[in-house]
C-alpha cells in the first residue's frame, strides 16, 4: 500500500489519508462495540444495586462489576482516544500517518487484549475489580490481557508522535500545531506516563500470579497502581477538553480567547495532574500527612486551576464567536441562539456543565485530606467519577462522533430525530446516576457491595436510612434512562456506518462545519465580541457553588467523631 | 482561523491575555491557596485528622496481639456469632482484626474517651467503614495502622467492609458499642 493516497473532504476541506482513515474507522468502531458491551454490564449493576430488584446473584454481580469497569473505563475510552490522536495528527495537520503497519499492530494487540480480558473475567475466577488489589489474585491471563492492551495503546501513542514529526518535517502546516492537536499531545504524553506506571505494577503482578515473584507488598501496589489508575483518567480529561475546543470550532468557528492561556492550561495538566494521585491514598496506613497535603494540592491546586481555566475559555470562546456573528444582545442571547437541536453541540455543552458542576467540584472536595475520611470507598466515589468520566468524557466523545462518523464514513447520519434527543436523555440519566450514587455515599453506603440489607450474615445487620434505599432505586431508574440513551447512540452510529445514505463526493444536506470567525468579525462593533459577560456570570455561579459545597463538607466533617 | 488550525498569529505567545481570563485566573489562584491552607489549618484547629502511625506486621503477630487484648479485657460474649465484647480502659489500646469475612472482636467504648486503635488485615485488603459515624479507613495486610478515635455519641455502630475483598464481601460486618 502506498502511504500517500488521500481524499479532501468536500464538507470540511480536511485531508483524509487512507492510512489514517482506515485506522480511525476501526478504532472508532471498536470503541462503540466496547461501549455497548460495558454499558450493558452497567445496566445489570444498576439493577442489582436497586435492592427491590436485586437482579444478579452475588458472584455474578462482582464479575459483572469488574467487566463494567474495564469495558467502559478502559476499552471504550482508549479506543476512542486513539482515534482522536490519529484525527488530531494526521487529519488536522493534513499529513500521512507515520508507520501505519505499527498502528495496525497496536490496534490488533488492543483488540486481542480487550477480548481476552472479557473472556477471562467471564470465566468467573477473575472477579477482582478493575483495581485488582493484591493479595487478591486473578487468572494470570487477566493481567496479561491488560498488558497486551496497554502495549497496543502505547504503540498508538508513538504512531501519533511519529506523525507529528513527519508533519513537521514535511511542512504540512505552518507555525504552531492547532490548539486541539496541542491538547491531544498532552493527552498522549499523559498516556505514555500512565502506561509505563501500569507496566511497572502489572508485569510484577502477572509474574506473581504465575509464581515467579514471591510476594507483592499491598501498600506499594496501591501506590503504583494509582499512579497508573489516576493518570489514566487524566488522559480522558485532556482528550475531552480537546474535544470541547474542537466542537466549539466546528459548530461556531470559534478560536480560543487567547492561545497562550489555553495552551498553558493544557501544559499544567502534564505538570500538575498526573503525579497527583495521593487522593486515592488519603486514608491508607503508612502515608504521611505532609505527603498527602502536598500531593493533593501540589501546594496550590494548579491542576484544578487548569480545568477551571478551560471551563471558562471553552464557553467564553463560544460566546465571543456568537457575539461576533451578531448574537450580541444581553447576557445570554449567544447561548439561547446556540444549536440546541444539534447533538454535536448539546452533547458537548452538557458534558461541560456536568463535568464542572458535578464531577469537578465533588472531586476537589473529596480530595481534601481530611474530608476524604467521610467519603473513601463509599458510593460517593463512583458517583463522582460517573460525572467526570461518563457525563464528562463519554458524552463529549459521543458528541464528537455525531460529527466525525458521517464525515469519516461519508454517510448521512441516520435517525436524526433520535440523535437530537440522545444527549439529553443520556445526560439526564447519567446526572441521576451520579447524584443518587453520591447521595447514597453520603449516607455511608459502601461501593462494590452486593447487599446493603445484609441478608445472609446470620443476623448481624446495619439499618441504612430509608433514603439510602430510595437513592439506590432512583439510581436504578437513572441507569435505565442512561442505558437507553447509550444504546440509542450505538444504534445511530452502527446504523449510520451500515445504512446511512452514501454521500460519495456530494456535500451533506446541511453544512457540517462553520467557517472560522475572522478578525474583522471579532473587531466589528468596536471589538465588543471580546467581552464575555455571559460566561463570566456562569463562571461566578460555578465558583459560588464550589465554595459553598466545599465549606459545607468541612462542617459535616466537624460533626463526626474525633479522629487523630 | 479556529482551534482546528494553527494559530493565525505566529507569535501567539506575545498576544495579550484576555481581561476576563486574567480576572478568573487570579480568582482561581486565590481559591487554590485557600483550599491549600484549609488542610494544614485543620491539622491545627480541626478534631478529625487521621493518624498515620504505621508498623510493619504479619498476620500471625497481629493476631497474637489482638488475642492478648481480647483475653485481657473481655467482659462478655454476644451476638449471633458469640463474639467476645471487649471493653478496654479509657485511653487504652484497641486491637481489631479484619479478615474474610468478619471484624473481630466487638469492642465497647465510653463516649467522650479516646482510644488508640490498631487495625490490620489477616488476608486481603479491607475497608473499615464505621456507620453511621461515616468514618472510612483502608485496611492493608502486613501493616498495622494506629490512630485514635473519640466517640461523640453513644449507641450501637456497625463496621462495614467497604473494600471489595472477595465473594463474601457483603457479609463482612461487625459491631462496635459506645456507652455513656
Ligand atoms: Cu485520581
Ligand atoms: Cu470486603
Amino acid at each position: 500500500m502506498v502511504n500517500n493516497e488521500f481524499r479532501t473532504c468536500p464538507d470540511t476541506g480536511l485531508k483524509f489519508y487512507s492510512s489514517a482513515e482506515n485506522l480511525l474507522k476501526v478504532n472508532a468502531v471498536a470503541a462503540v462495540v466496547f461501549l455497548l458491551v460495558g454499558g450493558f454490564y452497567g445496566l445489570l449493576v444498576g439493577l442489582t444495586r436497586w435492592q427491590a430488584v436485586h437482579l444478579l446473584a452475588a458472584d455474578n454481580f462482582y464479575m459483572v462489576l469488574t467487566l463494567h469497569g474495564l469495558n467502559v473505563l478502559i476499552f471504550w475510552m482508549i479506543f476512542f482516544e486513539i482515534a482522536i490522536l490519529y484525527f488530531c495528527s494526521s487529519v488536522l495537520l493534513g499529513c500521512r500517518l507515520a508507520t501505519p503497519r505499527w498502528a495496525w499492530a497496536g490496534f490488533v494487540l488492543m483488540v486481542v487484549g480487550a477480548v481476552m480480558n472479557n473472556v477471562i473475567v467471564l470465566q468467573g475466577a477473575s472477579s477482582v475489580m478493575m483495581t485488582s488489589y493484591v493479595p487478591m489474585e486473578a487468572d494470570p491471563l487477566f493481567y496479561l490481557s491488560l498488558i497486551l492492551f496497554a502495549v497496543g495503546a502505547l504503540i498508538g501513542c508513538f504512531v501519533f508522535f511519529g506523525t507529528l514529526v513527519v508533519a513537521k518535517a514535511e511542512k504540512t502546516y505552518e507555525g504552531s500545531v492547532p490548539l486541539v492537536t496541542f491538547g491531544a499531545i498532552t493527552a498522549a504524553i499523559i498516556a505514555v506516563f500512565t502506561i509505563v506506571s501500569g507496566a511497572i505494577i502489572l508485569i510484577p503482578t502477572f509474574l506473581w500470579s504465575v509464581g515467579v515473584v514471591g510476594e507483592i507488598d499491598a501498600l506499594a501496589y496501591r501506590l503504583i497502581w494509582w499512579a497508573f489508575g489516576h493518570s489514566s483518567q487524566q488522559i480522558n480529561v485532556a482528550a475531552h477538553v480537546a474535544v470541547w475546543y474542537a466542537i466549539a470550532a466546528i459548530v461556531f468557528g470559534a478560536r480560543p480567547l487567547s492561545e497562550k492561556v489555553s495552551r498553558t492550561a493544557f501544559l499544567m495538566y502534564i505538570v500538575f495532574l498526573q503525579l497527583a494521585s495521593a487522593h486515592h491514598l488519603l486514608v491508607d496506613p503508612g502515608v504521611s500527612a505532609n505527603f498527602k497535603m502536598f500531593n493533593t494540592s501540589y501546594a496550590m491546586y494548579l491542576a484544578v486551576m487548569a480545568s477551571m481555566v478551560h471551563g471558562l475559555t471553552v464557553p467564553g470562546s463560544i460566546e465571543a464567536a456568537q457575539r461576533a456573528r451578531g448574537y450580541s444582545a444581553g447576557l445570554f442571547t449567544w447561548l439561547r441562539k446556540a444549536p440546541w437541536g444539534n447533538p454535536v453541540f448539546s452533547g458537548m455543552f452538557i458534558s461541560l456543565v456536568g463535568f464542572g458542576f458535578l464531577g469537578g467540584i465533588t472531586g476537589v472536595v473529596m480530595g481534601a485530606e481530611q474530608i476524604n475520611i467521610l467519603i473513601h470507598n463509599t458510593l460517593y466515589v463512583p458517583g463522582h467519577f460517573h460525572a467526570t468520566v461518563v457525563l464528562g468524557s463519554t458524552l463529549a466523545f459521543m458528541a464528537m462522533s455525531y460529527w466525525l462518523v458521517p464525515v469519516l464514513f461519508r454517510r448521512e447520519l441516520v435517525l436524526k430525530g433520535i440523535a437530537k434527543w440522545q444527549p439529553y436523555l443520556f445526560g439526564l440519566g447519567m446526572t441521576g446516576v451520579s447524584l443518587f450514587l453520591m447521595g447514597a455515599g453520603t449516607l455511608g453506603v459502601p461501593r462494590r457491595h452486593w447487599d446493603i440489607g445484609f441478608a445472609g450474615t446470620g443476623g448481624i445487620t446495619h439499618e441504612f436510612p430509608a433514603a439510602a434505599y430510595t437513592m439506590l432505586a432512583l439510581n436504578g431508574m437513572s441507569v435505565i434512562l442512561a442505558v437507553i440513551g447509550g444504546a440509542a447512540f450505538c444504534v445511530i452510529m452502527v446504523g449510520t456506518i451500515l445504512f446511512g445514505k452514501k454521500l460519495g463526493n456530494q456535500k451533506m444536506a446541511e453544512p457540517c462545519i462553520v467557517a472560522p470567525v475572522t478578525d474583522e468579525e471579532y473587531e466589528a462593533n468596536g471589538g465588543s465580541a471580546y467581552a464575555i459577560p455571559g460566561t463570566l456570570v456562569l463562571a461566578m455561579v460555578f465558583f459560588v457553588s464550589f465554595a459553598l459545597y466545599y465549606f459545607i463538607n468541612w462542617k459535616y466533617l466537624a460533626e463526626t467523631w474525633g479522629i487523630a | 482561523m479556529s482551534s482546528l488550525s494553527p494559530p493565525s498569529k505566529k507569535l501567539w505567545w506575545n498576544e495579550p491575555i484576555h481581561k476576563t481570563e486574567l480576572m478568573w485566573i487570579s480568582l482561581v489562584f486565590v481559591w487554590g491557596l485557600i483550599m491549600t491552607f484549609m488542610m494544614p489549618y485543620w491539622h491545627v484547629v480541626g478534631k478529625q485528622n487521621l493518624g498515620t502511625e504505621t508498623y510493619k506486621t504479619t498476620p500471625k503477630a497481629f493476631q497474637a496481639s489482638t488475642e492478648a487484648f481480647v483475653e485481657q479485657y473481655t467482659v462478655r460474649n454476644e451476638g449471633p456469632r458469640n463474639f467476645p465484647v471487649v471493653a478496654p480502659p479509657a485511653g487504652g489500646d484497641v486491637y481489631m482484626i479484619a479478615r474474610l469475612y468478619d471484624w473481630w472482636p466487638i469492642v465497647e467504648l465510653k463516649k467522650g474517651e479516646s482510644y488508640r486503635f490498631h487495625l490490620s488485615s489477616l488476608d486481603m485488603q479491607h475497608g473499615f467503614s464505621l456507620q453511621p459515624a461515616n468514618i472510612n479507613i483502608q485496611v492493608v495486610p502486613n501493616y498495622e495502622h494506629v490512630f485514635t478515635l473519640t466517640p461523640n455519641a453513644s449507641g450501637e455502630y456497625s463496621i462495614i467492609c467497604n473494600e471489595y475483598c472477595g465473594i463474601g464481601h457483603h457479609l463482612m460486618i461487625g459491631k462496635l458499642l459506645v456507652v455513656d
